[in-house]
């Protein structure tokens, strides 16, 4: 069989209530932050959530030139200011680079007020368009949306891509915002904690929700790359379109096939990023899937009581933190588990600590069934 | 790559007509409803499920579609759903819309789990038994030359050794699906870009 190019990844950017920059959130998460705050919904009414203060949205976007804000929605800005941010780093040849858009939900607050015609940005495909036409990018974009696992799916998509030489790079974006579409859905699913939420603890209630963007520069070209994406693969449960199979059969079969494809053993991995939303299915489900791989020692961080769940963002900025884990041989500290409460126990990383590691596991659930595995390789290890 | 790989079926709903590789196998009237096409397209199929009841309208459409796909052979667990529209879950994201502004209309959260485009694909793997790649994207048009690179990189790394692919959309202005099965079947045209093309645009407008 022909070798495939190998896919590399060059640089990210994370721009969450949490921080401005990869490197504020790192800072951030170091020091065991949370932007999850008691937010008001209406006089008796409240919800813990990760949101960006308006005012700095604002400011920040006035860095760019084209910063006619009224013309964007905020999940717009988010990914100008993130491709910006990539952009200006990178000058790398836009004629061979495709983006790759992930989200959930997109610019869904427009329908609220869409009497009989429907907003051309309530279609998802806009968001591309916009960031295209501002980029001056000439190939057509991509976008997808595939529940919580869409951020990780994204860069699955640009590495197959890069590996069958459709381009030489590729710019994956991932990120949401929250709605009353998103926000008054999870209520009635009773799927949300009424207080920061707590992954993997035996009194978890459930997710908080987030909002944040995210970027990843891919390519197959630039040298000097510290990480390698070496598997990867998406399974479905085939069980439930709104809950996890119980024994994590699609997510056995995920983390299976990206091993797999990295040709390894799990033994191998030294460091699993988790889904970890803080719902009872969830959590559980993931605990039985890691235990049935072996994986269960593992240490092993949810990022969700810091950001809440992002949807299109999280498996993104839960990469990105992964590839930070490898980059600075450093483990994260994991939130909000006191008392273990999934079978088997899992290792929640609980404080920041130094270690060597060379392989990284990302994993990531969702609605339809869907289950997604990455593995990172820190080419620095030695 | 793929050499092996062929478009061993195709299926197309428009218009009211149910096409199967090219000729018109079910229809009716193009009055109906649309719920009550698919309703009478579930009763043509003489199947019992009773889940076809509880499914958004493009859920059911995406059903109905693979049902006629996969009648008369049984897939592989490792065949991959890679869909493609340009309304996302635009109808029912609607729907909720509409329950959550009025305050007389009752939200309901299984309305909500249908405002993800990729739950039909949960659907389908559920019904066929699919255990692998699924992936829902959103754009402006039907675009063959993507689905056939990504197809080209699931089968090459064996992560499916088959697929149902191809468009599934719904809007204020109606529908259009077109499926195809892709196997490694010896039948069926080879699987290219131009030739998915050609499949697509056959029955714009009802024969």
């Amino acid at each position: 069989m022909r070798q495939k190019p190998a896919v590399h990844i060059i640089d990210d950017e994370i721009i969450a209530p949490l921080g401005w920059g990869t490197s504020a959130n790192i800072a951030q998460i170091k020091q065991r932050q949370t932007a999850i705050k008691k937010h008001k919904i209406s006089a008796e009414n409240f919800y813990y959530a990760a949101l960006f203060e308006e005012e700095e949205l604002q400011q920040n976007f006035k860095k760019l030139s084209f910063s006619n804000a009224e013309d964007f929605t905020k999940l717009e800005k988010l990914f100008l200011l993130t491709v910006h941010q990539l952009l200006e780093r990178n000058p790398i040849n836009l004629e061979e680079t495709v983006l790759i858009i992930s989200t959930t939900k997109g610019n869904v607050e427009l329908l609220e007020n869409a009497e009989n015609s429907i907003p051309e940005k309530s279609k998802l495909y806009s968001l591309g368009k916009t960031i295209q036409k501002y980029f001056n990018i000439k190939n057509e974009p991509i976008t997808l949306s595939n529940a919580c696992i869409s951020g990780g799916l994204g860069l699955s998509v640009g590495k197959r891509l890069l590996e069958e030489n459709a381009y030489k790079n590729a710019l994956v974006l991932g990120g949401d915002v929250v709605s009353k579409f998103t926000r008054s859905g999870f209520q009635l699913l009773q799927a949300m904690d009424s207080e920061i939420c707590k992954p993997y603890d035996k009194n978890r209630k459930g997710i908080n929700l987030g909002e944040a963007a995210a970027g990843v520069l891919l390519s197959t070209e630039i040298q000097n790359s510290t990480i390698q994406i070496v598997g990867e693969a998406i399974a479905n449960d085939a069980n439930h379109i709104s809950g996890p199979s119980r024994r994590g059969e699609g997510l056995v079969k995920a983390i299976s096939s990206a091993l797999k494809e990295a040709h390894l053993e799990s033994s191998a991995i030294d460091y699993i990023s988790a889904h970890g939303t803080a719902t009872l299915y969830n959590d559980a489900m993931e605990a039985q899937a890691f235990g049935r791989l072996n994986l269960q020692q593992k240490p092993l961080t949810s990022y969700k009581a810091h950001y809440g769940h992002t949807f299109g963002g999280s498996a993104l900025i839960e990469s990105i933190l992964s590839i930070k884990s490898l980059q600075q041989n450093l483990l994260f500290p994991s939130l909000g588990c006191s008392e273990i409460g999934v079978e088997p126990p899992l290792n929640i990383q609980q404080n920041l600590e130094e270690k060597k590691l060379k392989y990284a596991l990302k994993t990531a659930s969702g609605f339809g069934g869907c289950n997604f595995a990455m593995i990172f390789k820190n080419l620095m290890y030695a | 790559m793929h050499k092996n790989h062929q478009i061993s079926a195709s299926v197309i709903l428009r218009n009211h007509q149910v096409i199967f590789n090219g000729k018109v196998i079910f229809e009716t009237a193009e009055d109906l409803e649309l719920l009550a096409f698919l309703k009478a397209c579930y009763q043509d199929l003489e199947i019992d499920y009773a889940k076809f009841y509880k499914m958004d309208l493009l859920s059911k459409l995406g059903f109905i579609a693979s049902e006629y796909l996969a009648k008369d052979q049984k897939l592989t667990p490792e065949t991959a759903l890679i869909l493609q529209n340009s309304s996302g879950s635009l109808e029912t994201d609607l729907n909720y819309q509409a329950s959550i502004s009025n305050e007389n209309a009752f939200a309901s959260p299984s309305v909500f789990v249908y405002t993800l485009p990729n739950i039909v694909l949960g659907e389908l793997s559920i019904r066929q038994q699919l255990q692998t790649e699924n992936a829902f994207f959103i754009s402006e048009k039907f675009d063959a030359s993507f689905l056939i690179v990504y197809l080209q990189n699931l089968f090459s790394t064996n992560k499916a050794n088959a697929a149902i692919c191809g468009w599934l959309d719904l809007d204020k202005e109606g529908y259009n699906v077109f499926l195809s099965l892709i196997t490694q079947d010896d039948k069926g045209k080879a699987l290219t870009a131009e030739n998915l093309k050609e499949n697509y645009e056959q029955f714009k407008t009802r024969a």
